[in-house]
Formats: structure tokens, sequence, C-alpha cells
């Protein structure tokens, strides 16, 4: 399974959530808080803290596309 | 396994739905909304959106196509209108009922309105893409807002209209903007920074009817005097959408009545702005209105379902956008008796401010500082939960 993670910096609001959910795949920018993506292919053991991070974001900023290994 | 079934197709419905997929639920899970649009977000409703920044498609929550993949079945445009536990049925607006496995009630609030404002032409209340729409459009032609409501909803408009160049009026009762939110000296902060951005407040005010021009809405009466205006906002909270669910035996008393779990009855959750449900550390029962608590609520309520058996004990959060100010504010600043800066620079429009009731931290505010905010978010958590 690979795991790609795209953000929309526009629509961040800078709430921090994925930050705490994945903070090996997420920061965020100092002077205003947007999300700053680290890792956009994270590793396998990272994959379900970024779906946790896409799903608590309250801005719907993190998008993933998922393939099976095999594409 | 058994079916779920989620009314009201928006944050918390839709997160509920995809938090279910996400860890594995392989039953049936059917999402019903009465609005005729696909999921789409409210917070830009009074910010990008009313500014014109935003097209009203920008704020979908999910990529066409993206619900389908994950075999959520969607109904738009349908209401639903009774509950029968008993035969664990949803009854819609087309008489057609829905049988489910589990419930999840995700159905939100309705804008309340002032008995003497309703119907009147040129007073509006803001929830829906629509009404921001009918909003945007009436503004474009007006000079003079009154916006009747200093929470946080009409504080946002109020600044996004100065922005559109309107001479704005804020009435509200209470002596400065949001403090039932963030408590009185950070709504002091507020009411200067609307003030530095040439918005009249009329605090102190009671509004008391509509001045009416042929049929147009020419003013407002208050206890405190006239305020001239060609539209007028009526900000003056919500109500959760429970109606359709008299006499079905739920406990509704401001909201969908709720257990630590937030189920409401056997088989039945509720989740977002319309659940309240018993805060086992608080011992209280609470239901906060902000966008975080739907997505954070979602992803408790599909964990119970599927047997997590865990209470729900969020640290409450929301953000507000006003005059280019993002104010972030974490747990219950407004319960604080005293308020100590942590993190002040230079310049004072960016701080950290830590709410105490005696030396207990209750909240804190982050005013154009978010890093800052995440750093202090530990006072209010034991660190043993992520959120
Ligand atoms: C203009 C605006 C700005 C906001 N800004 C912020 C912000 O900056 N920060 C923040 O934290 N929060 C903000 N919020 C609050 C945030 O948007 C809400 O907390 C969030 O939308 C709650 O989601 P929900 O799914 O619980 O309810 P809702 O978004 O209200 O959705 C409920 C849905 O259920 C549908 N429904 C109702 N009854 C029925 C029925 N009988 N059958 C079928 N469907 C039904 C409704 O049509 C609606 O689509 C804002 C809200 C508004 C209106
Ligand atoms: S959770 Fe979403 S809104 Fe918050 S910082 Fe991350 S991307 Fe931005």
């Amino acid at each position: 399974m690979t795991l790609k993670v795209e953000v929309d910096e526009q629509r961040c609001v800078s709430a921090g959530h994925c930050v705490t959910s994945a903070p090996d795949v997420f920061d965020q920018r100092d002077d205003d808080g947007v999300v700053h993506l680290l890792d956009g292919a994270p590793p396998e053991r990272r994959h379900e803290q970024v779906r946790e991070a896409a799903l608590l974001c309250p801005a719907a900023a993190i998008l993933l596309r998922e393939r099976d290994g095999s594409a | 396994m058994s079916d779920v079934l989620v009314i009201g197709a928006s944050a918390a419905g839709l997160a509920t739905a995809e938090a279910l997929r996400r860890r594995g639920f392989g039953g049936t899970v059917r999402l019903v909304g009465a609005e005729p649009h696909p999921p789409y977000d409210r917070p830009p409703l009074s910010k990008q959106v009313l500014l014109g920044d935003w097209e009203a498609d920008r704020t979908v929550l999910r990529p066409p196509g993206a619900l389908a993949d994950l075999g959520i079945e969607t109904t738009l445009g349908r209401r639903a209108v009774s509950l029968d536990t008993a035969r664990r049925e949803v009854a819609l607006d087309d008489g057609t009922s829905l049988p489910y496995g589990d419930l999840v009630l995700a159905t939100g609030l309705t804008p309340r309105r002032i008995g003497a404002f309703a119907e009147q032409a040129g007073v509006h209340t803001v929830r829906t893409l629509e009404d921001t729409g009918r909003l945007r459009a009436e503004l474009a032609g007006a000079r003079r807002l009154s916006v009747i409501g200093g929470g946080v909803l009409g504080c946002e408009i109020a600044a996004s209209a100065r922005r559109l160049g309107l001479d704005v009026t804020v009435i509200d009762p209470a002596p400065v903007p949001m403090a039932d939110r963030v408590g009185p000296e950070i709504g002091a902060m507020l009411a200067e920074l609307h003030r530095d951005h040439g918005i009249v407040l009329m605090s102190g005010a009671e509004a008391e009817a509509p001045v009416v021009s042929g049929g147009r809405i020419a003013g407002v009466r208050t206890s405190k005097g006239t305020v001239e205006a060609d539209v007028v906002v009526v900000a003056v909270g919500s109500t959760p959408a429970t109606e359709w669910l008299e006499g079905s035996g739920l406990t509704l008393d401001d909201g969908v009545v709720c257990d630590a779990r937030c189920r409401a009855a056997r088989h039945v959750y509720a989740v977002g702005d319309v659940a309240r449900w018993w805060h086992e550390e608080q011992g209280r029962y609470v239901r906060l209105e902000n966008r975080s608590n739907a997505t954070e609520q979602a992803l408790a309520v599909a964990g119970n379902i599927l047997g997590a058996d865990r209470p729900y004990l969020p640290v409450p959060y929301f953000w507000t956008d006003q005059h280019g100010v993002r104010m972030q504010v974490l747990g219950r600043p407004a319960e604080a008796d005293r308020i100590r800066m942590v993190e002040r620079t230079p310049d004072p429009r960016k701080f950290v401010a830590v709410a105490e009731a005696g030396e207990r931290p209750v909240g804190v505010v982050g005013w154009n500082s978010a890093r800052g905010l995440r750093r202090a978010r530990a006072l209010l958590t034991d660190g043993s939960r992520p959120h």
C-alpha cells in the first residue's frame, strides 16, 4: 500500500490537529501556523496516524491518495 | 454485520460515515441530508464566501466520487421526519422508511430568530450556502449593516461586511463581544479590534423591533435608540434541529441528550452540534458548537459503534478570523477568574494567554499564535490523550 499526502495551504486553518496526530508527517509554519508537509509519501507504519489526521482536520485540507502495492 | 444510518450530511455526519469505513466497518453506511448539496463546510461561509474570496463550490468537503469510493450511500435533499426506535426505522419526507442497525443523529442547528424580525425583507440569518449567497447579494447594494448579536458569528459577519466597505453596527446586550466564549478581558481586546476597524459596537443594547419603510428594513429600534440599516443580520445563537424527534422517546433538552459514550438510546447515537452528552470528567452535560468537535466526536461515535466503549472527553477548540486576526481558543476560558500572558512578543498583535480558575488552567487563547497555542495545549491535558 502506498499513501500519497497532499495539503491545501489555502484551506488550512492552523488548527494543528495534524501535527498532534502525525508529527513526523506534518509541521506548522512558524509565522502563521499553516500546515507544512514534511513527508508526502510516509512509510506504512505512519499510515494510520495520517488517516486519522485527514479525518480530524477541521478544514478538510489534507488529501490522501491510497494505492495497493501492486499498482 | 449491521447497517449504520446517518441523518445529517454535514461535517459531523460525513466524518462519522468516513471514520466507520476507515476503521474497517463492512456493513452498509447510508448518509441522508436535507440540503441538496454534497457535504460542505460552514466556517468559510462567514469569511471567504461572504467576502467573495471563495466560490461556493470550494466549500465542498470531499472531492466528487470520494464517498462512493468508500462505499458510503448518500441521499441528498431528503429530510428525516420521524424515528421509531422499536422498529428501528427512520421515515423520510418522501414517504419512504429506512431501517437501521445503528443510527447516528447529526442534524446540527437551526438559527434562532427574533419574533419581531421574522419574515421581514432585508433581515438575514446565516447557516447555509443559500443564506450566505442571499446576504452577499444584498450587501453588494447596501451601505449600512446592523448585526444583532455580538457572538462569534455576529463578529465575523460584521468584520467581513466592514471589509466589503459597509458601515457596520453590532447590537448586543453584553458589555463586550464574545465574552461568553472568551471572558471579559479578551472580549475587551476584541471590542478594541472592532472599533479600530471602524465598527460601531452598541453594547448593553437590546434589539427591540425593526424599523420598516416601504416594506423594506430601514433600521433597528433598540433599548438605546434607533440604528439606521439597509440590511440586518440576526446572529443570536441557534437551536438544535430536533423537532423531528419529538415523540420518539429520546430525551431532548437543548439537544439530543446522550450518555458519556454519545449514546441517546440503544443503537442510537448523536454527534456534532446537536449532541449533548454526559462529560464524565466535568460531571455535567455538555454540548459544543464548533467545527473540530464535529470531527472529533465523529471519531468517538464511530469507535463506540464498533465496540470501543469509550467516554468522549475532548478539549474544546474553536478558531475565528476577524479583521485579519486569527484567534484560537482551547478549553473554557470564560470560566476563568483571570488571564495570564504566557507568550508575548514585541508585536502586541500576537500573544498566547492562559485562563485560570484559581491555580487551575481552564483555557488557552492564542491571538495570531498558532504554534504557541499548540504548545500551551499540554496545560489542559494530562498528555495521555492525543486531543
Ligand atoms: C457561518 C458559520 C461559521 C462558522 N465558523 C466557525 C469557525 O470559524 N470555527 C469553528 O470552530 N466553528 C465554526 N462554525 C461552526 C461549525 O460550522 C459547526 O460546528 C459545524 O458545522 C457542525 O457540524 P454538524 O455536522 O454537527 O452540523 P451542521 O453543519 O449544522 O449540519 C447538520 C446537517 O443536517 C441537516 N439536517 C437537519 N435536520 C435534518 C433532517 N431532519 N433530516 C436530514 N437532514 C437534516 C442540515 O440540513 C445540515 O446539513 C461556523 C458555523 C457557521 C454557520
Ligand atoms: S489539521 Fe488541517 S487545518 Fe489544522 S494545521 Fe493541519 S492541515 Fe491545517
